[in-house]
């Protein structure tokens, strides 16, 4: 509580970007390549290649992508529990790689992280007292009698478990996981960070309350005045929570524009084919069908666009050359070719009409399980 | 695309006649011998043949629970303590699962009923080509039938969801998440069964390999004609591909209602609020809450309805009265459907000597 007195005083509206401001955390051509176990073994795996990225204060930004696209491993990067393969890490606009324990007590005191599991992240033999103390005395010095005691109630009355006097002594096992996520953000809360990096928070909660906690990070960022990272798979969390939304496939960030305009007006074909992949009871003509195909391997990844294997409209610019994040309207960008102005640009159709129709195929195979054994027998 | 995806629409043309394959009568489970909780209290459920059911709720409500007693795959120390399950054969012959003897039910297992587990990576043996495990399957229910027949009926399984036969000698750790589903799902299909159980087949995967593998599932249901069970937490996903959904809270089914009705017209607050609890993709953003509170605790449940203490409507009544599955008391509601709230049986809250309460404009949708 000494950075940053109670409340924010110059709290801005969340949504409205202040350009003017430097950004807490940035991430500048982030790379992470994990070697590949075997004798002299040279392959690695591409994991996260050439990410950028800012964080402000009292906003939140939002990283959709599939499972192995990279998108944890980009929180861990950013929380420095790994080294970084190439790129910066800058805190304020100053390189902040730690290079010794001391350096990294005093990063993880501004940025701070949620994990996606509150079943493994709190230690089951402890108390919430514990846990919480602990994190307060590492963080804000020795704390002790009713200071450590108000500081307690404090933490627990900010994560909404009140009357704070019923969970203060609790052990994990007997919270449900709600309270058990927010016993979690508690500790984060409690080194009174200027970042929180939350990697699935609500994907092993009961859907009834994931929205309480997605609720309760936004109110923290209004009134704590935090930068959050939020990392989903669920892009339309994304849109209900974040400010910023980027889309990563297979290690690149594919779109990046505001949560609004990315989910209801995609522009890249793969955050296309999320958005209309993502259940919607109101509007099942409009769902993507028939796609095929499954993210790539990182080790060999595919020459040019890494979606290219399975994108309708790619063409052989796609296959050789990596595309950047291009513009493609206010504040919005997409690494596809097909909003480049190059002469041998693919042309982008709709995703819906690409993959409408379902493949006539399998329609031979009908009798296997029907006449089966009938079948064995013949041969 | 339209006439395919007609099909398998929500109360879409293929519509099934009331046919029922597998009916659960008052079934009970409890865990535990000394001070059992009562999981599952007489939960009756009917799938009818070509269904698709939708199993929703919260974790801990039982869904899996009644998913594994009705196949008696229920470990220790879950108990079956009362309850039929009626398994309806294609010729008619009906035959009650849980008095099977063991010779009966493991001829009944894959054959009649197969199920498809929550998380394929650890439903495959790893030390194991994927080949060898769907012709072991096979072989165990087809005697006489030699390894290769085997392999090449699996090969044909492997064709039918989608994987190149090739993959037949690979192990399941070669294989990508929704690979691995496709095997279990491959495997389920092998004695082609006339129910098949998906225990939440795809929480595990991502977006688009969901929708993938929930296709798959419709395009072979509509070509090999079994009923499914499918089990979920996702209720925006159920509304797409059940025809009809259960929703289960606290051990109790607690409405009943084809998919298209618990969308646009809820009766039960709790599906009202399950509803809310997802962010919309399109149209206005609207602050939502979910439901507030957690489920309760089954092994010290409280009187009355269980979920009283989280629900906005609740009246004295709630606290003593024990809501039962009745048809809702909205005019014009489709006569299948129930519920169990007490907001919808002014005749059990009289009985009980209180005053009844009218069904709130929320729950009462047109």
């Amino acid at each position: 509580m000494t950075a940053q007195p109670s409340g924010p005083p110059t709290a801005t509206r969340p949504g409205a970007p202040t350009p003017d401001d430097v950004p807490v955390l940035a991430a500048v051509d982030l790379k992470k390549h994990f070697p590949v176990r075997g004798f002299r073994s040279q392959k690695v795996v591409h994991a996260v290649d050439d990410v950028n990225l800012e964080l402000y204060r009292g906003r939140v930004v939002a990283l959709v992508g599939e499972s192995g696209s990279g998108k944890s491993t980009i929180a861990r990067l950013l929380a420095q529990l790994m080294p970084v393969t190439g790129g910066q890490v800058l805190l304020h606009g100053e390189d902040a790689i730690v290079k010794n324990r001391r350096a990294f007590g005093r990063y993880v005191r501004r940025v701070q992280m949620i994990f996606q599991d509150p079943f493994g992240s709190l230690n089951p033999i402890h108390t919430v007292r514990y846990t919480l103390s602990r994190s307060l005395r590492i963080h804000r010095g020795r704390l002790r009698g009713d200071a450590l005691e108000k500081a307690l109630t404090e933490l627990l009355e900010r994560v909404q478990l009140t009357p704070t006097s019923r969970y203060v002594d609790k052990f994990p096992h007997e919270l449900s996981g709600g309270q058990r996520q927010r016993v979690a953000i508690a500790r984060a809360l409690a080194a009174d960070p200027e970042v929180l990096l939350a990697d699935e928070p609500i994907s092993m909660l009961d859907v009834s309350i994931r929205l309480g906690i997605l609720n309760l990070l936004r109110d923290l960022r209004d009134r704590l005045h935090i930068a959050i990272l939020y990392i989903t798979h669920d892009i339309a969390s994304a849109r209900y929570f974040a400010d910023t939304t980027m889309v990563m496939y297979a290690g690149r960030v594919v779109e990046k524009g505001d949560s609004e305009s990315v989910t209801q007006d995609p522009k890249h074909p793969y955050t296309q084919l999320l958005v209309r992949s993502a259940p919607d009871p109101d509007d099942l003509d409009a769902r993507a069908r028939g796609a095929r195909g499954e993210a790539p391997s990182l080790v060999r990844p595919p020459s040019g666009c890494r979606f290219n294997p399975r994108c309708p409209f790619a063409n052989d610019l796609c296959r050789t050359e990596v595309p950047a994040l291009l513009p493609v309207g206010e504040g919005r960008e997409a690494a596809c070719w097909g909003y480049s102005d190059r002469p041998d640009r693919p042309t982008l159709g709709s995703v819906l009409d690409a993959y409408g129709e379902r493949p006539a195929v399998d329609v031979t195979l009908l009798p296997v399980v029907d006449g089966e054994l009938a079948k064995e027998g013949d041969r | 695309m339209s006439a395919q995806t007609q099909s398998w629409s929500p109360g879409g043309a293929a519509a099934p006649a009331k046919d029922p394959v597998l009916e659960i009568k008052n079934l009970s489970v409890d865990y535990g011998y000394d001070n059992p909780s009562h999981v599952l209290r007489n939960v009756s459920l009917t799938l009818n043949r070509g269904e698709v059911l939708g199993l929703a709720g919260e974790s801990g409500c039982g869904k899996s629970t009644l998913a594994y007693a009705a196949t008696r795959l229920l470990p220790p120390p879950g108990l079956i303590t009362g309850g039929e399950v009626v398994f309806t054969d294609r010729d008619g012959g009906k035959q009650d699962i849980l008095r099977l003897n063991d010779r009966q039910l493991r001829d009944s297992r894959w054959q009649d009923m197969a199920i498809v587990f929550q998380g394929a990576m650890n439903s495959l043996n790893p030390v194991f080509r994927i080949g060898r495990q769907i012709a072991d399957g096979i072989q165990a229910h087809v005697p006489g039938l030699t390894k290769k027949q085997a392999l090449e009926k699996a090969a044909d399984l492997l064709e039918l969801v989608g994987i190149s036969p090739d993959r037949l000698r690979d192990y399941p750790h070669q294989l990508s998440g929704g690979m691995r589903q496709r095997v279990m799902i491959a495997m389920a299909l092998a004695l082609d069964p006339q129910v098949l159980i998906m225990d939440e087949p795809t929480t595990a995967l991502d977006v688009v390999m969901q929708r993938q593998i929930v296709e798959q599932i419709a395009e072979l249901r509509d070509r090999l004609g079994f009923s499914v069970i499918f089990i979920t937490h996702d209720v925006s996903l159920l509304i797409e591909i059940a025809d009809r959904i259960a929703i289960m809270y606290a051990g109790e089914i607690v409405e009943d209602a084809s998919a298209q009705d618990v969308y646009r017209r809820p009766r039960h607050p709790y599906a009202d609020g399950l509803l809310h609890s997802f962010p919309p993709l399109r149209g206005p953003r609207r602050e939502l809450g979910g439901i507030p509170g957690s489920p309760p605790d089954v092994s010290n449940l409280p009187t009355g309805c269980p979920f009283r203490a989280r629900c906005q409507f609740a009246f004295d009544a709630c606290a003593t009265v024990h809501p039962r599955l009745t048809h809702p008391a909205v005019q014009l509601d489709d006569p299948a459907r129930q519920v169990a709230c007490l907001r919808h049986d002014p005749a059990r809250v009289e009985a009980a000597g209180f005053e009844p309460v009218p069904v709130p404009p929320q729950l009462a949708i047109r």
